[in-house]
Protein backbone atom coordinates (compact mmCIF):
# COMPACT_ATOMS: atom_id res chain seq x y z
CA UNK A 1 0.00 0.00 0.00
CA UNK A 2 2.98 2.04 0.14
CA UNK A 3 2.91 2.56 -3.03
CA UNK A 4 -0.75 3.53 -3.77
CA UNK A 5 -0.48 5.57 -1.13
CA UNK A 6 2.66 7.56 -2.28
CA UNK A 7 0.80 7.64 -5.88
CA UNK A 8 -2.28 9.68 -3.85
CA UNK A 9 -0.30 11.91 -2.56
CA UNK A 10 1.02 13.34 -5.33
CA UNK A 11 -1.88 13.19 -7.61
CA UNK A 12 -3.18 15.74 -4.90
CA UNK A 13 -0.08 17.67 -5.06
CA UNK A 14 -0.33 17.83 -8.65
CA UNK A 15 -3.78 19.02 -8.87
CA UNK A 16 -3.97 21.26 -5.81
CA UNK A 17 -2.72 24.03 -7.32
CA UNK A 18 -5.48 24.14 -9.92
CA UNK A 19 -8.23 24.61 -7.32
CA UNK A 20 -8.96 28.40 -7.39
CA UNK A 21 -10.42 28.47 -11.14
CA UNK A 22 -10.39 24.99 -12.45
CA UNK A 23 -12.23 25.89 -15.75
CA UNK A 24 -9.58 26.18 -17.97
CA UNK A 25 -7.96 22.75 -16.90
CA UNK A 26 -11.08 20.99 -16.93
CA UNK A 27 -11.84 21.89 -20.73
CA UNK A 28 -8.59 20.91 -21.76
CA UNK A 29 -8.95 17.62 -19.79
CA UNK A 30 -12.44 16.86 -21.36
CA UNK A 31 -10.66 16.77 -24.60
CA UNK A 32 -8.27 14.05 -23.19
CA UNK A 33 -7.94 10.98 -23.78
CA UNK A 34 -6.16 9.71 -20.71
CA UNK A 35 -8.33 8.06 -18.34
CA UNK A 36 -9.90 10.39 -15.84
CA UNK A 37 -9.71 8.88 -12.91
CA UNK A 38 -10.72 8.99 -8.71
CA UNK A 39 -8.40 11.24 -8.06
CA UNK A 40 -8.92 13.62 -11.07
CA UNK A 41 -12.57 13.56 -9.98
CA UNK A 42 -11.80 13.99 -6.02
CA UNK A 43 -9.17 17.01 -7.00
CA UNK A 44 -11.61 18.60 -9.40
CA UNK A 45 -14.75 18.18 -7.06
CA UNK A 46 -13.66 18.29 -3.71
CA UNK A 47 -11.89 21.75 -1.67
CA UNK A 48 -8.04 21.69 -2.19
CA UNK A 49 -6.60 19.19 0.56
CA UNK A 50 -9.98 18.44 1.79
CA UNK A 51 -10.48 14.92 1.05
CA UNK A 52 -9.76 12.18 3.73
CA UNK A 53 -10.47 8.63 2.66
CA UNK A 54 -12.40 6.15 5.10
CA UNK A 55 -10.36 3.57 5.98
CA UNK A 56 -11.93 0.80 3.93
CA UNK A 57 -9.39 -1.93 4.16
CA UNK A 58 -11.03 -5.54 3.45
CA UNK A 59 -9.41 -8.80 4.22
CA UNK A 60 -8.96 -10.91 0.37
CA UNK A 61 -12.63 -11.69 -0.29
CA UNK A 62 -12.65 -14.55 -3.17
CA UNK A 63 -15.94 -15.68 -2.37
CA UNK A 64 -15.83 -18.22 -5.25
CA UNK A 65 -11.96 -18.82 -5.13
CA UNK A 66 -12.27 -17.71 -8.02
CA UNK A 67 -8.82 -18.93 -10.33
CA UNK A 68 -6.29 -15.78 -10.46
CA UNK A 69 -9.19 -12.62 -9.22
CA UNK A 70 -6.60 -11.84 -6.16
CA UNK A 71 -3.55 -11.98 -8.23
CA UNK A 72 -5.28 -10.10 -10.72
CA UNK A 73 -6.52 -7.46 -7.97
CA UNK A 74 -3.50 -7.12 -6.64
CA UNK A 75 -1.53 -6.14 -10.15
CA UNK A 76 -4.62 -3.35 -10.62
CA UNK A 77 -3.65 -2.10 -7.10
CA UNK A 78 -0.13 -1.45 -7.62
CA UNK A 79 -1.37 0.00 -10.61
CA UNK A 80 -4.10 1.94 -10.14
CA UNK A 81 -3.16 3.35 -6.01
CA UNK A 82 -6.38 2.79 -5.16
CA UNK A 83 -7.30 -0.82 -3.38
CA UNK A 84 -10.59 -1.87 -5.51
CA UNK A 85 -13.14 -0.16 -8.03
CA UNK A 86 -14.12 2.75 -5.52
CA UNK A 87 -12.82 5.85 -3.65
CA UNK A 88 -14.75 6.75 -0.44
CA UNK A 89 -14.29 9.35 1.89
CA UNK A 90 -15.39 12.92 3.38
CA UNK A 91 -14.43 16.54 2.04
CA UNK A 92 -15.81 19.82 1.50
CA UNK A 93 -17.58 21.12 -1.32
CA UNK A 94 -17.70 25.27 -1.26
CA UNK A 95 -16.95 25.05 2.17
CA UNK A 96 -19.82 22.25 2.59
CA UNK A 97 -18.97 19.12 4.74
CA UNK A 98 -19.83 16.21 2.29
CA UNK A 99 -19.63 12.23 2.16
CA UNK A 100 -18.12 11.63 -1.28
CA UNK A 101 -17.43 8.13 -3.23
CA UNK A 102 -16.11 8.26 -6.55
CA UNK A 103 -15.82 5.00 -8.37
CA UNK A 104 -13.29 4.56 -10.47
CA UNK A 105 -13.12 2.46 -13.87
CA UNK A 106 -9.36 1.27 -14.26
CA UNK A 107 -10.27 -1.18 -11.86
CA UNK A 108 -12.68 -4.14 -13.41
CA UNK A 109 -14.43 -1.60 -15.14
CA UNK A 110 -15.83 -0.43 -11.53
CA UNK A 111 -17.68 -3.67 -11.00
CA UNK A 112 -19.07 -4.38 -7.63
CA UNK A 113 -18.17 -6.89 -5.26
CA UNK A 114 -17.75 -6.58 -1.36
CA UNK A 115 -15.57 -4.06 -1.35
CA UNK A 116 -17.61 -1.76 -2.98
CA UNK A 117 -20.87 -2.18 -1.66
CA UNK A 118 -19.44 -2.12 1.61
CA UNK A 119 -17.62 1.43 0.89
CA UNK A 120 -20.95 2.76 -0.07
CA UNK A 121 -22.66 0.83 2.68
CA UNK A 122 -20.05 2.60 4.96
CA UNK A 123 -20.27 5.87 3.54
CA UNK A 124 -24.31 5.82 3.95
CA UNK A 125 -24.68 4.96 7.39
CA UNK A 126 -21.11 7.58 8.34
CA UNK A 127 -23.47 10.39 6.03
CA UNK A 128 -25.93 9.63 8.14
CA UNK A 129 -24.65 9.08 11.70
CA UNK A 130 -23.30 12.72 10.91
CA UNK A 131 -26.26 14.40 9.56
CA UNK A 132 -24.12 14.87 6.00
CA UNK A 133 -25.19 14.71 2.39
CA UNK A 134 -23.88 11.89 0.27
CA UNK A 135 -22.71 12.16 -3.21
CA UNK A 136 -21.63 9.50 -5.25
CA UNK A 137 -20.11 9.25 -8.54
CA UNK A 138 -21.26 6.11 -10.75
CA UNK A 139 -19.37 4.44 -13.00
CA UNK A 140 -19.87 0.73 -13.25
CA UNK A 141 -20.20 -2.19 -16.01
CA UNK A 142 -22.53 -3.83 -13.21
CA UNK A 143 -22.30 -6.84 -10.54
CA UNK A 144 -18.46 -8.17 -10.19
CA UNK A 145 -18.84 -11.27 -11.97
CA UNK A 146 -15.94 -13.70 -10.12
CA UNK A 147 -18.06 -12.94 -6.63
CA UNK A 148 -20.77 -14.11 -7.78
CA UNK A 149 -24.18 -14.28 -5.86
CA UNK A 150 -22.57 -12.39 -3.61
CA UNK A 151 -22.29 -9.49 -5.45
CA UNK A 152 -25.77 -9.76 -6.81
CA UNK A 153 -26.52 -9.48 -2.50
CA UNK A 154 -24.72 -5.82 -2.97
CA UNK A 155 -27.19 -4.92 -4.56
CA UNK A 156 -29.70 -5.34 -2.05
CA UNK A 157 -27.70 -4.06 0.79
CA UNK A 158 -26.64 -1.22 -0.68
CA UNK A 159 -30.24 0.08 -2.05
CA UNK A 160 -31.41 -1.13 2.16
CA UNK A 161 -28.68 1.14 3.66
CA UNK A 162 -29.58 4.24 1.47
CA UNK A 163 -32.85 3.61 1.57
CA UNK A 164 -32.80 3.96 5.34
CA UNK A 165 -30.42 7.22 5.05
CA UNK A 166 -32.87 8.88 2.71
CA UNK A 167 -36.07 7.94 4.75
CA UNK A 168 -34.04 9.97 7.81
CA UNK A 169 -33.99 12.94 5.83
CA UNK A 170 -30.03 12.49 4.31
CA UNK A 171 -29.58 14.03 0.99
CA UNK A 172 -28.33 11.58 -1.77
CA UNK A 173 -26.95 13.20 -5.00
CA UNK A 174 -25.81 10.42 -7.94
CA UNK A 175 -23.70 11.51 -10.13
CA UNK A 176 -24.07 8.83 -13.10
CA UNK A 177 -20.76 9.03 -15.26
CA UNK A 178 -19.74 6.76 -18.51
CA UNK A 179 -20.75 3.92 -17.76
CA UNK A 180 -22.91 3.58 -15.49
CA UNK A 181 -24.58 -0.16 -16.38
CA UNK A 182 -26.30 -3.43 -14.77
CA UNK A 183 -26.24 -3.90 -11.15
CA UNK A 184 -24.77 -0.67 -10.26
CA UNK A 185 -27.47 1.21 -12.66
CA UNK A 186 -30.13 -1.25 -10.79
CA UNK A 187 -29.22 -0.49 -7.79
CA UNK A 188 -27.89 3.03 -5.79
CA UNK A 189 -26.72 4.63 -8.83
CA UNK A 190 -30.66 5.07 -9.45
CA UNK A 191 -31.85 6.30 -5.99
CA UNK A 192 -30.74 9.95 -5.91
CA UNK A 193 -32.94 12.70 -4.20
CA UNK A 194 -31.16 14.37 -7.53
CA UNK A 195 -30.06 12.81 -10.39
CA UNK A 196 -27.16 14.23 -12.61
CA UNK A 197 -25.63 12.53 -15.55
CA UNK A 198 -22.49 13.38 -16.96
CA UNK A 199 -22.68 14.61 -20.35
CA UNK A 200 -22.50 11.79 -23.19
CA UNK A 201 -22.27 9.56 -20.58
CA UNK A 202 -23.84 5.57 -21.34
CA UNK A 203 -26.53 4.65 -18.47
CA UNK A 204 -28.65 1.28 -19.14
CA UNK A 205 -29.29 -1.87 -17.34
CA UNK A 206 -28.65 -4.04 -20.14
CA UNK A 207 -25.63 -3.52 -22.46
CA UNK A 208 -25.95 -1.92 -26.18
CA UNK A 209 -24.77 -5.39 -27.42
CA UNK A 210 -26.79 -7.78 -25.17
CA UNK A 211 -29.63 -5.43 -26.60
CA UNK A 212 -29.23 -5.31 -30.10
CA UNK A 213 -28.78 -9.12 -30.05
CA UNK A 214 -31.99 -9.95 -27.88
CA UNK A 215 -34.14 -7.62 -30.23
CA UNK A 216 -32.43 -8.23 -33.79
CA UNK A 217 -31.97 -4.52 -34.88
CA UNK A 218 -29.49 -1.83 -34.35
CA UNK A 219 -30.00 1.12 -31.55
CA UNK A 220 -30.02 4.33 -32.59
CA UNK A 221 -27.41 6.78 -32.05
CA UNK A 222 -27.66 8.12 -28.84
CA UNK A 223 -29.47 5.02 -27.37
CA UNK A 224 -28.90 5.52 -23.73
CA UNK A 225 -26.67 8.22 -23.61
CA UNK A 226 -26.99 11.20 -21.00
CA UNK A 227 -29.36 13.13 -23.22
CA UNK A 228 -31.66 9.76 -23.96
CA UNK A 229 -31.95 9.38 -20.20
CA UNK A 230 -32.99 12.87 -19.77
CA UNK A 231 -35.38 13.05 -22.75
CA UNK A 232 -37.16 9.77 -21.08
CA UNK A 233 -37.30 11.40 -17.63
CA UNK A 234 -34.73 9.60 -15.44
CA UNK A 235 -32.16 12.44 -14.76
CA UNK A 236 -32.69 15.62 -13.81
CA UNK A 237 -30.19 17.32 -15.18
CA UNK A 238 -27.07 16.57 -18.11
CA UNK A 239 -23.86 18.51 -16.63
CA UNK A 240 -20.49 19.11 -18.28
CA UNK A 241 -17.68 17.77 -16.43
CA UNK A 242 -16.38 21.43 -16.26
CA UNK A 243 -19.55 22.55 -13.92
CA UNK A 244 -20.25 19.61 -12.15
CA UNK A 245 -18.66 21.10 -9.03
CA UNK A 246 -20.43 24.48 -9.11
CA UNK A 247 -24.09 22.55 -9.92
CA UNK A 248 -23.10 20.82 -6.38
CA UNK A 249 -22.26 23.35 -4.27
CA UNK A 250 -26.03 24.79 -5.60
CA UNK A 251 -27.20 21.71 -5.29
CA UNK A 252 -25.99 21.39 -0.94
CA UNK A 253 -26.75 25.24 -0.85
CA UNK A 254 -30.48 24.38 -1.59
CA UNK A 255 -30.54 21.97 0.97
CA UNK A 256 -28.32 23.20 3.36
CA UNK A 257 -29.69 22.30 7.08
CA UNK A 258 -30.03 25.76 9.34
CA UNK A 259 -28.73 25.12 12.64
CA UNK B 1 -25.82 -33.99 -9.99
CA UNK B 2 -23.13 -31.47 -11.79
CA UNK B 3 -24.01 -27.69 -11.30
CA UNK B 4 -24.97 -27.35 -15.13
CA UNK B 5 -27.89 -30.82 -14.63
CA UNK B 6 -29.52 -28.27 -12.01
CA UNK B 7 -29.41 -25.27 -14.06
CA UNK B 8 -31.00 -27.84 -17.29
CA UNK B 9 -33.27 -29.10 -14.77
CA UNK B 10 -34.10 -25.88 -13.17
CA UNK B 11 -34.90 -24.29 -16.95
CA UNK B 12 -36.95 -27.77 -17.60
CA UNK B 13 -40.07 -26.64 -19.41
CA UNK B 14 -42.00 -29.35 -17.32
CA UNK B 15 -41.36 -27.66 -14.17
CA UNK B 16 -43.72 -26.79 -12.09
CA UNK B 17 -45.03 -22.95 -12.74
CA UNK B 18 -46.09 -20.41 -10.59
CA UNK B 19 -49.65 -21.08 -11.60
CA UNK B 20 -48.89 -24.60 -10.66
CA UNK B 21 -47.86 -23.79 -6.97
CA UNK B 22 -51.06 -21.03 -6.96
CA UNK B 23 -53.59 -23.66 -7.76
CA UNK B 24 -52.06 -26.34 -5.27
CA UNK B 25 -51.36 -24.04 -2.66
CA UNK B 26 -53.73 -21.34 -2.29
CA UNK B 27 -57.39 -21.05 -2.47
CA UNK B 28 -59.31 -18.07 -3.92
CA UNK B 29 -56.79 -16.02 -5.65
CA UNK B 30 -57.78 -13.03 -6.98
CA UNK B 31 -55.33 -11.54 -9.93
CA UNK B 32 -54.41 -8.31 -9.93
CA UNK B 33 -53.24 -6.71 -12.77
CA UNK B 34 -51.20 -3.79 -14.67
CA UNK B 35 -48.72 -0.75 -12.86
CA UNK B 36 -51.01 2.04 -12.61
CA UNK B 37 -48.94 3.76 -15.08
CA UNK B 38 -48.79 2.74 -18.54
CA UNK B 39 -49.19 -1.08 -19.48
CA UNK B 40 -50.31 -4.69 -17.87
CA UNK B 41 -46.69 -7.07 -18.31
CA UNK B 42 -47.67 -10.24 -17.74
CA UNK B 43 -44.11 -11.36 -16.77
CA UNK B 44 -44.51 -11.40 -13.14
CA UNK B 45 -48.28 -12.43 -12.27
CA UNK B 46 -49.12 -11.32 -9.15
CA UNK B 47 -52.80 -11.19 -6.65
CA UNK B 48 -54.26 -11.72 -3.39
CA UNK B 49 -55.32 -15.70 -2.24
CA UNK B 50 -55.99 -17.17 1.04
CA UNK B 51 -52.82 -19.23 2.53
CA UNK B 52 -54.98 -21.82 4.91
CA UNK B 53 -56.90 -18.77 6.90
CA UNK B 54 -54.53 -15.87 6.24
CA UNK B 55 -54.97 -13.94 3.39
CA UNK B 56 -51.48 -12.95 1.38
CA UNK B 57 -49.65 -11.37 -1.49
CA UNK B 58 -48.52 -13.69 -3.70
CA UNK B 59 -45.90 -12.30 -6.82
CA UNK B 60 -43.93 -13.68 -9.21
CA UNK B 61 -42.45 -14.50 -12.61
CA UNK B 62 -44.81 -16.43 -14.76
CA UNK B 63 -43.64 -18.61 -17.43
CA UNK B 64 -45.40 -20.45 -20.00
CA UNK B 65 -46.41 -24.00 -20.58
CA UNK B 66 -45.68 -23.95 -24.34
CA UNK B 67 -44.05 -21.49 -26.67
CA UNK B 68 -47.64 -19.49 -27.27
CA UNK B 69 -48.11 -18.65 -23.49
CA UNK B 70 -44.48 -18.47 -23.64
CA UNK B 71 -44.51 -15.32 -26.05
CA UNK B 72 -47.22 -13.77 -23.73
CA UNK B 73 -45.78 -13.60 -20.94
CA UNK B 74 -42.27 -12.94 -22.54
CA UNK B 75 -40.76 -16.29 -20.71
CA UNK B 76 -40.66 -14.35 -17.44
CA UNK B 77 -37.78 -12.14 -18.59
CA UNK B 78 -39.98 -8.33 -16.62
CA UNK B 79 -39.83 -5.29 -17.76
CA UNK B 80 -40.31 -2.23 -15.71
CA UNK B 81 -43.93 -2.01 -15.86
CA UNK B 82 -44.14 -5.57 -14.21
CA UNK B 83 -41.38 -4.42 -11.97
CA UNK B 84 -43.74 -1.58 -10.98
CA UNK B 85 -46.37 -3.89 -10.63
CA UNK B 86 -44.99 -6.26 -7.97
CA UNK B 87 -44.09 -3.25 -6.41
CA UNK B 88 -47.77 -1.91 -5.96
CA UNK B 89 -48.77 -5.11 -4.98
CA UNK B 90 -46.07 -5.00 -1.93
CA UNK B 91 -47.57 -1.08 -0.64
CA UNK B 92 -50.44 -2.32 -1.05
CA UNK B 93 -50.07 -6.08 1.28
CA UNK B 94 -47.95 -3.36 3.84
CA UNK B 95 -51.05 -1.32 3.81
CA UNK B 96 -53.86 -4.18 4.16
CA UNK B 97 -51.13 -6.34 6.61
CA UNK B 98 -50.62 -9.17 4.52
CA UNK B 99 -47.48 -11.08 4.34
CA UNK B 100 -45.80 -11.18 0.63
CA UNK B 101 -45.14 -14.57 -0.94
CA UNK B 102 -43.01 -14.48 -3.84
CA UNK B 103 -41.93 -17.49 -6.40
CA UNK B 104 -38.67 -16.58 -8.36
CA UNK B 105 -38.26 -18.11 -11.96
CA UNK B 106 -36.61 -15.81 -14.31
CA UNK B 107 -33.84 -15.79 -16.68
CA UNK B 108 -33.54 -11.93 -16.08
CA UNK B 109 -34.88 -8.67 -17.14
CA UNK B 110 -35.38 -8.29 -20.05
CA UNK B 111 -32.65 -6.96 -22.29
CA UNK B 112 -35.28 -4.48 -24.72
CA UNK B 113 -35.29 -1.26 -26.11
CA UNK B 114 -38.38 -0.02 -23.98
CA UNK B 115 -37.38 -1.53 -20.95
CA UNK B 116 -34.58 1.17 -21.00
CA UNK B 117 -36.80 3.94 -22.29
CA UNK B 118 -38.97 3.26 -19.34
CA UNK B 119 -36.23 2.91 -16.41
CA UNK B 120 -35.61 -0.54 -16.46
CA UNK B 121 -32.85 -0.18 -13.59
CA UNK B 122 -34.51 2.35 -11.73
CA UNK B 123 -37.84 -0.20 -11.51
CA UNK B 124 -35.46 -2.82 -10.13
CA UNK B 125 -33.88 -0.23 -7.31
CA UNK B 126 -36.95 1.33 -6.44
CA UNK B 127 -38.05 -2.30 -5.64
CA UNK B 128 -34.47 -3.51 -3.62
CA UNK B 129 -35.29 -0.13 -1.81
CA UNK B 130 -39.03 -0.58 -0.85
CA UNK B 131 -38.91 -4.33 0.03
CA UNK B 132 -35.46 -3.33 2.55
CA UNK B 133 -37.86 -1.24 4.70
CA UNK B 134 -41.49 -3.25 4.02
CA UNK B 135 -43.66 -3.18 7.65
CA UNK B 136 -44.62 -6.90 6.22
CA UNK B 137 -43.12 -10.31 6.26
CA UNK B 138 -41.52 -11.20 2.67
CA UNK B 139 -41.30 -14.88 1.89
CA UNK B 140 -39.51 -16.05 -1.12
CA UNK B 141 -39.25 -19.35 -3.00
CA UNK B 142 -36.92 -20.03 -5.73
CA UNK B 143 -38.47 -22.38 -8.06
CA UNK B 144 -36.40 -22.86 -10.86
CA UNK B 145 -34.01 -20.18 -12.50
CA UNK B 146 -33.14 -16.84 -10.36
CA UNK B 147 -30.79 -15.15 -12.36
CA UNK B 148 -29.91 -11.73 -11.94
CA UNK B 149 -31.35 -8.42 -10.99
CA UNK B 150 -34.64 -9.91 -12.56
CA UNK B 151 -34.25 -12.32 -9.55
CA UNK B 152 -33.24 -9.98 -7.02
CA UNK B 153 -35.95 -7.50 -7.58
CA UNK B 154 -38.27 -9.66 -6.27
CA UNK B 155 -36.41 -11.38 -3.25
CA UNK B 156 -35.53 -8.94 -0.98
CA UNK B 157 -36.68 -11.33 1.96
CA UNK B 158 -37.09 -12.15 5.81
CA UNK B 159 -37.11 -15.73 4.17
CA UNK B 160 -36.07 -17.31 1.22
CA UNK B 161 -36.15 -21.32 0.40
CA UNK B 162 -34.89 -22.87 -2.73
CA UNK B 163 -35.70 -25.89 -4.50
CA UNK B 164 -33.20 -29.03 -4.60
CA UNK B 165 -32.83 -28.07 -8.38
CA UNK B 166 -33.19 -24.44 -8.38
CA UNK B 167 -30.32 -22.47 -9.19
CA UNK B 168 -29.46 -18.81 -8.31
CA UNK B 169 -27.21 -16.33 -9.52
CA UNK B 170 -25.53 -13.10 -10.56
CA UNK B 171 -26.10 -13.64 -14.28
CA UNK B 172 -26.71 -17.32 -16.48
CA UNK B 173 -23.85 -18.95 -16.71
CA UNK B 174 -23.47 -18.69 -20.37
CA UNK B 175 -23.98 -14.74 -19.74
CA UNK B 176 -20.90 -15.54 -17.03
CA UNK B 177 -18.84 -17.05 -19.52
CA UNK B 178 -18.91 -14.20 -22.08
CA UNK B 179 -18.00 -11.83 -19.44
CA UNK B 180 -15.39 -13.26 -17.96
CA UNK B 181 -14.13 -15.77 -20.61
CA UNK B 182 -15.59 -13.84 -24.13
CA UNK B 183 -17.42 -17.38 -24.72
CA UNK B 184 -20.67 -18.45 -23.81
CA UNK B 185 -19.91 -21.88 -24.80
CA UNK B 186 -18.17 -22.49 -21.80
CA UNK B 187 -21.08 -22.67 -20.26
CA UNK B 188 -21.26 -26.07 -18.19
CA UNK B 189 -17.46 -24.84 -16.48
CA UNK B 190 -19.04 -21.55 -15.88
CA UNK B 191 -22.10 -23.10 -13.82
CA UNK B 192 -19.26 -25.26 -12.03
CA UNK B 193 -17.37 -22.57 -10.75
CA UNK B 194 -20.62 -20.06 -10.20
CA UNK B 195 -21.47 -21.29 -6.52
CA UNK B 196 -25.45 -21.15 -8.03
CA UNK B 197 -26.97 -24.21 -6.68
CA UNK B 198 -29.11 -24.62 -3.35
CA UNK B 199 -26.30 -25.73 -1.76
CA UNK B 200 -23.76 -23.58 -2.20
CA UNK B 201 -26.26 -20.44 -1.35
CA UNK B 202 -27.10 -21.98 2.09
CA UNK B 203 -23.79 -22.32 2.59
CA UNK B 204 -23.89 -18.56 1.86
CA UNK B 205 -26.43 -17.64 4.55
CA UNK B 206 -28.57 -16.13 1.41
CA UNK B 207 -31.36 -18.94 1.70
CA UNK B 208 -32.41 -20.18 5.14
CA UNK B 209 -33.42 -23.80 3.38
CA UNK B 210 -33.60 -26.06 0.98
CA UNK B 211 -36.78 -28.31 -0.42
CA UNK B 212 -37.12 -31.66 -1.63
CA UNK B 213 -38.38 -31.89 -4.88
CA UNK B 214 -40.29 -35.56 -4.45
CA UNK B 215 -43.35 -33.70 -2.97
CA UNK B 216 -42.86 -29.70 -4.43
CA UNK B 217 -45.83 -28.28 -3.63
CA UNK B 218 -45.81 -30.04 -0.18
CA UNK B 219 -42.13 -29.06 0.37
CA UNK B 220 -43.24 -25.52 -0.51
CA UNK B 221 -46.32 -25.26 1.50
CA UNK B 222 -44.52 -26.63 4.64
CA UNK B 223 -41.99 -23.97 4.30
CA UNK B 224 -44.46 -21.07 3.88
CA UNK B 225 -46.11 -22.28 6.98
CA UNK B 226 -42.70 -22.67 9.29
CA UNK B 227 -41.55 -19.11 8.03
CA UNK B 228 -45.16 -17.33 8.26
CA UNK B 229 -45.76 -19.12 11.85
CA UNK B 230 -41.93 -18.10 12.64
CA UNK B 231 -42.84 -14.29 11.69
CA UNK B 232 -46.17 -13.98 13.16
CA UNK B 233 -45.20 -12.86 16.52
CA UNK B 234 -42.76 -10.29 15.41
CA UNK B 235 -43.45 -6.56 15.49
CA UNK B 236 -43.41 -4.83 12.59
CA UNK B 237 -39.95 -2.68 13.30
CA UNK B 238 -38.55 -6.66 14.08
CA UNK B 239 -39.54 -7.69 10.37
CA UNK B 240 -38.00 -4.62 8.96
CA UNK B 241 -34.64 -5.04 11.45
CA UNK B 242 -34.35 -8.45 10.72
CA UNK B 243 -34.26 -8.07 6.82
CA UNK B 244 -32.56 -5.17 6.91
CA UNK B 245 -29.79 -7.09 8.68
CA UNK B 246 -29.73 -10.17 6.45
CA UNK B 247 -28.80 -8.24 3.98
CA UNK B 248 -26.51 -5.77 5.46
CA UNK B 249 -24.43 -8.65 7.03
CA UNK B 250 -22.48 -9.44 3.01
CA UNK B 251 -19.71 -7.71 4.43
CA UNK B 252 -16.02 -7.98 4.70
CA UNK B 253 -16.29 -10.18 7.45
CA UNK B 254 -19.33 -12.32 6.71
CA UNK B 255 -17.36 -15.10 4.53
CA UNK B 256 -14.94 -15.96 7.87
CA UNK B 257 -17.98 -16.36 9.63
CA UNK B 258 -19.07 -19.35 8.37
Amino acid sequence: MINAVDNRKDKFRRYKKLRKDPTPYLEALEKDDKPYTAFDRIADTADGGSFESFDLSCPELDPLNFTGYLDKKKTLEEETGIEDAIVAGTCTIGGYKTVLCVMDKRFMMASMGIYVGEAVAKAAEYAHENKLPLIIFTASGGARMQEGIVALMQMAKTSAVIEKFKEEGGLYISVLTDPTTGGVSASFAMLGDITLAEEDALIGFAGPRVIEQTIGEKLPKGFQRADFLKEHGHVDEVVKRSVIRSKLILLLKLHERKQ
Amino acid sequence: MEAIERVLAARDPGRLKITDYIDALFTDFFEQRGDRICKEDPSILGGIAMFDDIPVTVIGHRKGKDVDENITCNFGMPGPEAFRKALRLMKQAEKFDRPVITFVDTPGAYPGKEAEMNGISRAIADNLAVMSTLRVPIITIVTGEGSSGGALAISVANRIYMLENAVYSVLSPEGFASILWHDSKRRDEAASVMKLTAKDLYEFGIVEGILSEEDPTEEVRKAIKTALCDLKDKTKEEIVSERYEKFRKFDAGFLKNE
